[in-house]
């Protein structure tokens, strides 16, 4: 009986969750559309999100390009390594560990800080404030941030791609003694285009989720210093989850054909 | 009562299985200064809330100037708000921003007003709650307790509301302090001629700045009269409150172990 009792309040919980999100995620993209619009907010949270991270999702993006070398070449036969770790490393970084892991870095990064900065707000009554000066905080607070991810996690990812992939130039040139124009020749000729182009769609995917998981669980935050605490945690974590679930479907909808 | 500037009927509200407004009853006619006086957890602030739409009520109507703001949509509603200020417990200044930013607010982003002549007015009424011009280039975080209220009275009354709320003016001040905050409050109100629903339990601040006295208990109203009737209510829950006395009929369900 109360085995049920607690898969029947566990179940229920996660709905309840659920429809929050929903009608959250709803709030906040028809206020993305509605003037007035906060520019001046917008541009300050794209040097937070998106600037500030940059060296984060650089440092992760050469090391990342540097090991993928490494692995291919330790991995796969060596004859033929100069133009399969060249090619291999350009795929990987660009359709998935470009996107994936520069997303996860600033989910670290950004998810946690907006959801402690939006979850004090919500405590000390700010939020409530905003909405007695006659400002919507959705518009005032969950916009600006969601646009600014959406638009400069692209731009970072693209940084990525390219850093991640000089991570493995250098690694090839360096250790592995491969010439330098040759590698970049094959690096060229079997990059095409859509595969930068749906690493940037993903990105732009990972933006949003990011950003309304940070100001979703901010703004639902209760309970003081722990509740902030509580809700920078489970921004975190849910946008990490999130961010793997939804690549895990993007590549098989992009890649389909 | 067509002179009714706020006036709630039937408004019921529960949290899950708590039920906190059991049918609250109250009408503020205008121009006077009510204040609803009741212990911790009683449901006072979401009282407030409900008013101004910060929480939507389970059921019952809330009318202002004749008007259900329940049935409002949202831009109507958002127009309704700009006849309110709103004076938070813990001041609930936003601490991003210096302190003539967070007077001016509701003009600025609210209304929409040219951030010098709002730099202008914001100076004025700081120095309506007897803070100098050099304090606007603070930020809240430099700020005493006592002061920070000034700043959120400031604010409350940056753009000449039509009503005013005072979510516990006085509390965690020393009685000094407390009664400057009450005089302001009691000078500024007069002064714009506004309407006031306060909430507090603080038994000076409601003999210095009330006209008409409630006593919300368990979610009802269970006493409603003028400031002079107050010592000579009849009432015991009355009586125990005013006294602060642990023993009454109030505290016997808290007492039980």
């Amino acid at each position: 009986m109360t085995f049920f009792t607690i898969i029947g309040r566990v179940v229920l919980a996660l709905l309840a969750e659920i429809g929050r999100l929903a009608l959250f995620v709803w709030q906040a993209v028809s206020h993305i559309i509605r003037p007035p619009f906060f520019w001046r907010l917008t541009a300050q949270q794209m040097m937070r999100i998106g600037y500030f991270s940059l060296p984060v999702v650089a440092l992760t993006a050469f090391f990342t390009g540097g090991a993928l070398a490494l692995q291919i070449y330790y991995g796969g036969n060596e004859f033929n390594s100069e133009s399969i770790v060249a090619s291999i490393v350009a795929l990987g970084i660009t359709r998935e560990l470009g996107p994936v892991l520069g997303g996860l870095m600033v989910a670290g990064r950004v998810s946690a800080a907006i959801a402690a900065e939006l979850g004090t707000m919500r405590v000390t009554e700010q939020i409530d404030a905003l909405t007695t000066l006659s400002t919507n905080p959705y518009k005032y607070l969950v916009v600006p941030r969601v646009v600014a991810a959406v638009v400069t996690l692209p731009i970072l990812v693209f940084f990525a791609d390219i850093i991640g992939i000089m991570g493995g130039f250098v690694v090839g040139t360096s250790t592995l003694d491969f010439n330098a124009g040759v590698y970049i020749k094959n690096t060229v000729d079997f990059l095409k285009l859509s595969d930068v182009t749906s690493g940037l769609i993903k990105a732009g995917v990972f933006g949003f989720i990011i950003a309304t998981m940070g100001c979703f669980h901010g703004f639902h935050s209760k309970g003081g210093a722990q509740g902030v605490g509580r809700a920078t945690t489970n921004a975190v974590v849910s946008a990490s989850i999130l961010i793997l679930a939804a690549n895990y479907v993007m590549t098989s909808l992009l890649f389909a054909n | 009562m067509s002179d009714a500037k706020i006036e709630l009927r039937n408004v019921h509200k529960r949290f899950g299985s708590k039920v906190v407004l059991d049918g609250i009853n109250l009408t503020v006619p205008k121009g006077q200064s009510l204040v609803v006086i009741g212990g911790s957890g009683t449901g006072k602030s979401v009282m407030i809330k409900c008013v101004l739409g910060i929480i939507r009520p389970d059921r019952g109507e809330i009318f202002v100037d004749g008007k259900n703001v329940l049935k409002m949509d949202q831009s109507e509603r958002e127009k309704s708000l700009r006849k309110f200020g709103m004076l938070f417990q813990g001041a609930a200044l936003f601490d991003s921003l210096a302190v003539w930013e967070n007077v001016a607010f509701g003009l600025i982003q609210g209304r929409r007003m040219k951030r010098k002549a709002a730099k202008d007015i914001a100076i004025e009424k700081l120095a309506k709650v007897g803070l100098g011009p050099e304090v606007g280039e603070l930020y809240p975080a430099e700020l005493s307790g006592g002061m920070q209220k000034r700043v959120g009275l400031a604010r409350a009354i940056a753009a000449d509301p039509e009503i005013i709320f005072f979510d516990e003016p006085t509390t965690g001040l020393d009685p000094i302090t407390a009664d400057v905050i009450n005089q302001l409050i009691v000078d500024r109100v007069k002064e714009l001629g506004a309407t006031t629903l306060s909430i507090t339990h603080d038994m000076a601040s409601v003999r210095k700045i009330a006209d008409r006295v409630a006593m919300i208990y368990k979610g009802k109203i269970i006493w409603d009269g003028l400031r002079a009737d107050i010592d000579k209510s009849g009432n015991d829950y009355v009586d125990q409150f005013i006294h602060g006395r642990a023993e009454g009929p109030i505290g016997m369900d808290v007492l039980k172990p």
